[in-house]
């Protein structure tokens, strides 16, 4: 996705975290995720302390208990909207965001839970807990843009660090965030990996998938499994075909379409094009 | 007698900002208490979406359940799939194994340690509130954590959601380069754990036993991480397939998490259980840290998780250098697993503790059923009880205080409801 212009800059960076903290306001905001994406601000070690002087950590229960009012300058928000309240909650943040990132799968295409988009929630739910009126749950996972402006989104599941850094700097500069747009395909050639599909035959999704990981999984002899996302403009019916030719079979192809990113549109309408919906 | 004057305390989750997961702390007229810990993570299903799932996909997909243990998650579940279709690992692949299980237990419990629960026994609202005053310990944690992480991406490829690991192994065996470079960071690593546990042993620990029943997976010759025998402190031993026979999950009201009982009593898995039964299993360094820090014996104080932890880190980094050294190049790292009919479980040792996966599978590898008890909700009843215990004994703190070490309580157990709960707020109302 494009990425779109960012609102208003953030006020200068200052030092010292006195009552009137003139650094940019960063909060975290988690919906239904596996927290990895926001770990993933965490695991920047180098940078952490870094960043953490830069910017006023206003809100990011994963890493600190002070809570600092809005408005925010930049918002990151992780998972989906899987509730009826935390379709209400997304509202009031967008409300308190000047900036307002989606960050992974999950906040951008409804995660890997969206695999019960395909299905019959109440069985499932059956399954899970016994009861299926038990809790109280949406049929969908839907990214956060479904229900509110979203004036960036980074993908990945979960996302890179050197990314997020990359986003988060462009961002308080005030600049737009522009980041690499090809294939995981590309990739390989140029970090001179050996292509697994050719290789061995083995399925590999990296020809329609989103750059970000840096082709990880064929430096690990494996094929890609789509974990960044359905690559815009890519030629899905052909990838399906090629799978097909690679022996892949029907319910295979519709599986590997339909797993971290099986709802992003590209990827789901291929997964339907190869097998039926399952329940 | 005047009666205890009644208090009703609230502890909301702030990750879950309107309090979608909190506490409901209720003292009552009579002197008693009532804790619920309650949970409103929303359903993620993964049990559900998981059937119709080919076998070989459950540890990508499973890994997705926790960004802060996916490791845990893929061991349990490629375990889980060797039993079901015949196949044991060992050698040179387990030790492979361990080692990329020991960079998660070194980042967690750097992260836990240093940035989630240190910061509370000196008062601060965050690891990076606490730099200001204290730059060392942060510093050194975040040094830690990072040579957990840098093991973590030798073997995954990155840290969150690795993909270097498949049923039946590793997709790839590392180089032997790639693994000698990894010697000086873990010995650094050695004495930067030994420094962390010698920190730990200066925070004020607040007074509080408990008489816990312990239930940690067991090992002949290791401290047990990857897979071993269920055992508890009162001397239950059994294979890992009789776990659901024994632990059986309820629905509670309150709460989107199942909670867990052992023979319908409450019980505790991680840090303080795995000391209890494995303790003569540490290596030398870590051992020795564990006598400097007073732990004699079992360890029935939650609040002093925090040294055991540290203990574990010490543990993990030695151990992870020992397999570095022993390593010699292997062409394949990974056994041939073709499925067949049947079911099969597996269990390891998560940093928060005890992490069980089942599954059966058709003959041609499709999931026919699967079933994942997590360490918290493994966890959560035993929680509860520390609270009402905790509560009970002290009504001299106000409510602030109350909450803030209500808070603390919960975070001894570093729960990982999606890993959401590390931080609470309190809101008190007088009843
Ligand atoms: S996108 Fe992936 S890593 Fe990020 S929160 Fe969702 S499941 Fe976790
Ligand atoms: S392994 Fe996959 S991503 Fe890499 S070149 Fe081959 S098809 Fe493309
Ligand atoms: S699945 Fe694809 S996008 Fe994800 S890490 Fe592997 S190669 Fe990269």
């Amino acid at each position: 996705m494009a990425p779109r212009k960012p609102k208003p800059k953030p006020k200068r960076a200052g030092d010292g975290e006195t009552p009137g903290d003139v650094r940019p306001k960063l909060a975290v905001w988690k919906f239904a995720s596996c927290d990895g994406c926001q770990l993933t601000l965490l695991d920047c070690e180098d940078a952490l302390l870094e960043i953490a002087a830069k910017v006023e950590i206003a809100n990011f229960p994963e890493a600190s208990r002070a809570i600092v009012r809005g408005p925010y300058d930049v918002s990151l928000v992780e998972g989906s909207i899987t509730t009826s309240h935390d379709a209400e909650r997304i509202h009031t943040i967008r409300r308190a965001s000047k900036v307002l990132v989606a960050i992974g799968a999950c906040a951008t295409s409804g995660g890997i839970q969206a695999l019960r988009n395909f299905a019959e929630v109440g069985g499932w739910m059956t399954a899970v807990y016994g009861r299926p009126d038990a809790i109280p749950t949406l049929r969908a996972s839907t990214p956060i843009s479904d229900h509110v402006k979203v004036d960036f989104e980074l993908h990945g599941c979960p996302i890179s660090k050197e990314q997020l850094i990359r986003v988060l700097g462009a961002i308080l500069r005030g600049n737009v965030p522009r980041l690499p747009h090809h294939s995981v395909c590309l990739d390989c050639k140029r970090n001179g990996t050996v292509c697994v599909t050719v290789a061995e035959g083995q399925p590999c999704l990296g020809p329609v998938t989103r750059c970000g990981c840096g082709a990880l999984c064929p430096s690990h002899g494996r094929g890609c499994y789509g974990c960044f996302g359905p690559l815009a403009e890519a030629n899905f019916g052909g990838m399906g075909r090629l799978l097909e030719v690679k022996g892949v079979d029907a319910a295979g192809r519709a599986r590997l379409f339909r797993g971290i990113y099986g709802a992003a549109e590209a990827f789901r309408v291929e997964s339907e094009s190869h097998g039926r919906n399952r329940t | 007698m005047a009666g205890t004057v009644p208090r009703k305390l609230r502890v909301e989750v702030l990750a879950r900002i309107e309090g979608e997961a909190g506490l409901d702390i209720a003292v009552k007229r009579d002197g008693r208490v009532e804790a619920h810990l309650a949970v409103f993570e929303p359903p993620r299903l993964f049990e559900g979406f998981l059937r119709g799932r080919d076998f070989r996909e459950a540890p990508d997909l499973t890994a997705r359940i926790c960004g802060i243990c996916p490791v845990a998650y893929q061991t349990s579940a490629c375990q889980a799939m060797e039993r079901a279709c015949g196949v044991t690992v060992g050698g040179a692949v387990r030790d492979l194994r361990r080692l990329l299980y020991f960079g998660e237990w070194i980042e967690s419990h750097a992260l836990h340690v240093h940035l989630l629960h240190g910061p509370d026994f000196l008062g601060y609202e965050s690891g990076i509130h606490m730099a200001a005053d204290h730059p060392e310990p942060v510093v050194r944690g975040l040094r830690l954590k990072k040579v957990g992480n840098d093991l973590m991406t030798l073997l995954g490829g990155r840290e969150i959601h690795p993909v270097g690991m498949r049923v039946g192994g590793f997709w790839r065996a590392p180089r032997l380069e790639a693994m000698r470079a990894m010697r000086e960071p873990l010995l650094r690593a050695i004495d930067d754990a030994v420094a962390a546990a010698r920190w730990t042993g200066t925070l004020d620990i607040p007074e509080f036993e408990r008489d816990y029943l312990f239930l940690a997976l067991r090992h002949d010759d290791e401290y047990a991480i990857v897979d071993g025998r269920l055992a508890t402190n009162n001397g239950f031993d059994a294979d890992v397939d009789a776990f659901e026979r024994h632990v059986v999950e309820v629905h509670a009201q309150h709460s989107n998490a199942l909670q867990s009982t052992f023979d319908g009593q409450a019980f505790l898995t991680g840090p303080l259980a795995r000391f209890a039964l494995s303790r003569e299993l540490l290596s030398p360094r870590a051992k020795e840290a564990a006598r400097e820090l007073g732990l004699n014996g079992p360890c029935m104080n939650p609040f002093r998780s925090i040294h055991v932890r540290a203990v574990e880190t010490i543990h993990a980094a030695e151990e992870a250098l020992a397999i570095v050294e022993r390593f010699e190049p292997i062409e394949r790292a990974y056994v041939d697993v073709e499925p067949r009919e049947g079911s099969g479980c597996g269990a390891s040792e998560a940093p928060r503790g005890l992490l069980y996966h089942r599954y059966r599978i058709d003959a041609g590898g499709s999931i026919l059923e699967a079933r994942i008890v997590p360490p918290t909700a493994q966890n959560q009843k035993s929680m509860e009880e520390d609270l009402v215990r905790w509560v009970g004994a002290h009504p001299e703190l106000d409510d602030e205080r109350l909450g803030w070490t209500c808070e603390q309580a919960i975070r001894n157990h570093d729960p990982c409801i999606s890993c959401a709960t590390h931080f609470l707020r309190v809101r008190v109302n007088r009843e």
